[in-house]
């Protein structure tokens, strides 16, 4: 077993199908129609346009795909952050490939690249910090970005840097915190939700406990998923059984990564590094209460936000609008006029389309010809 | 950006560090294992199992068992699909 490509098998993932239209059919959920189904994270919406699970699945599904894309809610005056630090003579700026092409107000990080700022793309945190040792007389600056799948890994980096005494080390800390983003969602009701598909990476570090309210208190069925295409198949079908026989729980389908207490070595590592900031802006949504972690003062030495001046100014650009409501689900990606005119890809304006886990990235890339 | 993709651990490459080497996708990385290993058990014991990576990091130890019991779930869902459909049919039926 190598747990990829038995998890796409075509005939398994027929029969899934068929058991899918057979439970659309029972007469609970065809009152109910359409079952509008959130996939929150972008790991998932890239699945579900690369395998064309939308046109497979039976009238009466729809699928909202919703903000768990950390490069598609990143605002572009934290890139501005990235790029006063960036520009510091003596400072090499390290980060992951995705967050390379997010516009900033001015321009993108791969952009001030391109001019001369030393800006290398890292695989790991571990490579940012292997820089920091080769480079004694530079300052590294690693741009940790991510929901809490990423979070440990930036925790274990700085610990380890700590412990070594790597004092030309530092982190600019732009973790997220999926669950708040979804209450703000929830309470917000302007989206019509039945259920969710739940991120399965998220909750192998978190466990399935977070979402306990979801179901409790919003009466919204919740199934962590895998990210293969039988996976989000296998989810979809239990999501329906749950509607039909009008449950509401969370459930774990992806119970070959996921433990129900998800994974305590990297809790303790996250809570030993990070605290929650009180709010935390997010691109499209806007200010959301502790949806983001910031570096506890007992590793100040390696926080880049207190070493590092940066700009001051924030606020919601104007073509971001759209954005928000494709991250919402009010709009599906080609119902902006922006998407595949202006902004494609190549040349994206929002985030949504930089990242391949961009909804109006991945809508772009695997739907194009029907679409446009 | 939660992408995570499952590797074998094929030797412990630094014990003080926790460092494998780890095969994803056919390529041999470096990868930390501080994130599946306790300490009741030695690093070396998991040589041979498989881990979900995730930027240089193992994440999780991937069961095995409770991979095989998704797909036999998965496998008899025909034979049960064919059940309900007759019964669905028959109720059409009556009705």
């Amino acid at each position: 077993m190598r747990y990829v490509d038995e998890f796409r098998d075509p005939l398994l993932a027929r029969q899934l199908l068929d058991r899918i239209a057979q439970r659309m059919r029972s007469p609970s959920l065809k009152a109910r129609l359409p079952v509008r189904i959130m996939e929150v994270c972008g790991g998932h919406t890239h699945s579900i346009f690369r395998y064309g699970l939308e046109s497979l699945l039976p009238e009466g599904i729809e699928l909202i795909h919703g903000p768990g894309c950390p490069v598609c809610v990143l605002p572009r005056e934290r890139v501005d952050d990235c790029l006063a630090i960036a520009a510091q003579p003596d400072v090499i700026f390290a980060t992951f490939g995705d967050a390379m092409r997010v516009p900033g107000t001015q321009k993108s990080l791969q952009q001030a690249r391109s001019e001369g700022l030393d800006i290398r793309m890292v695989y790991s945190p571990l490579d940012a910090l292997e820089l920091a040792r080769k480079n004694p007389s530079r300052r590294i600056v690693f741009f940790g970005l991510g929901f809490e799948t990423t979070m440990p890994s930036t925790a274990l980096t700085l610990k380890q840097a700590a412990d070594e005494g790597v004092s030309n080390f530092f982190l600019l800390c732009h973790h997220i915190t999926i669950v708040p983003t979804l209450k703000a969602l929830l309470d917000d009701g302007d989206v019509a939700l039945d259920g969710f598909i739940g991120p399965g990476h998220v909750s192998m570090v978190i466990g399935l406990e977070p979402y306990a309210f979801i179901a409790r208190q919003f009466q919204k069925p919740f199934i962590v998923s895998g990210f293969e295409p039988l996976d989000i198949l296998q989810s979809i079908l239990i999501l329906l059984e749950q509607l039909a026989n009008t449950e509401a729980r969370v459930e774990n389908q992806y119970t070959r990564v996921v433990q129900p207490a998800g994974n305590r070595q990297a809790q303790a590592a996250v809570a030993e590094v990070f605290e929650l900031r009180e709010r935390f802006v997010w691109r499209g949504l806007g200010e959301i209460e502790h949806s983001g972690v910031r570096i506890r003062p007992a590793y100040a030495a390696f926080d880049a936000e207190r070493v590092f001046d940066l700009p001051a100014g924030r606020g919601e650009q104007g073509e971001d609008v759209h954005c928000g409501q494709v991250l919402k689900g009010l709009l599906h990606p080609h119902q902006c006029p922006l998407f595949g005119k202006v902004c494609t890809p190549s040349t994206p304006i929002g985030a949504l389309m930089v990242s391949s886990e961009g909804a109006c990235s991945a809508c772009y890339q695997y739907k194009r010809t029907e679409v446009l | 950006m939660c992408l995570g993709v499952p590797g074998q651990i094929i030797a412990i490459d630094d014990s003080d560090r926790s460092v494998a080497i780890v095969e994803v996708s056919s390529v041999r990385r470096r990868i930390n294992l501080a994130c599946v290993l306790n300490d009741a058990q030695p690093p070396e014991s998991l040589v041979g199992g498989w881990v979900l990576v995730h930027v240089g990091f193992a994440m999780n130890l991937i069961d095995a068992d409770e991979a095989r019991k998704t797909l036999e779930l998965l496998s008899e869902l025909q034979s049960f699909a064919d059940e309900q459909g007759m019964q669905e049919a028959g109720i059409d039926e009556i009705r």
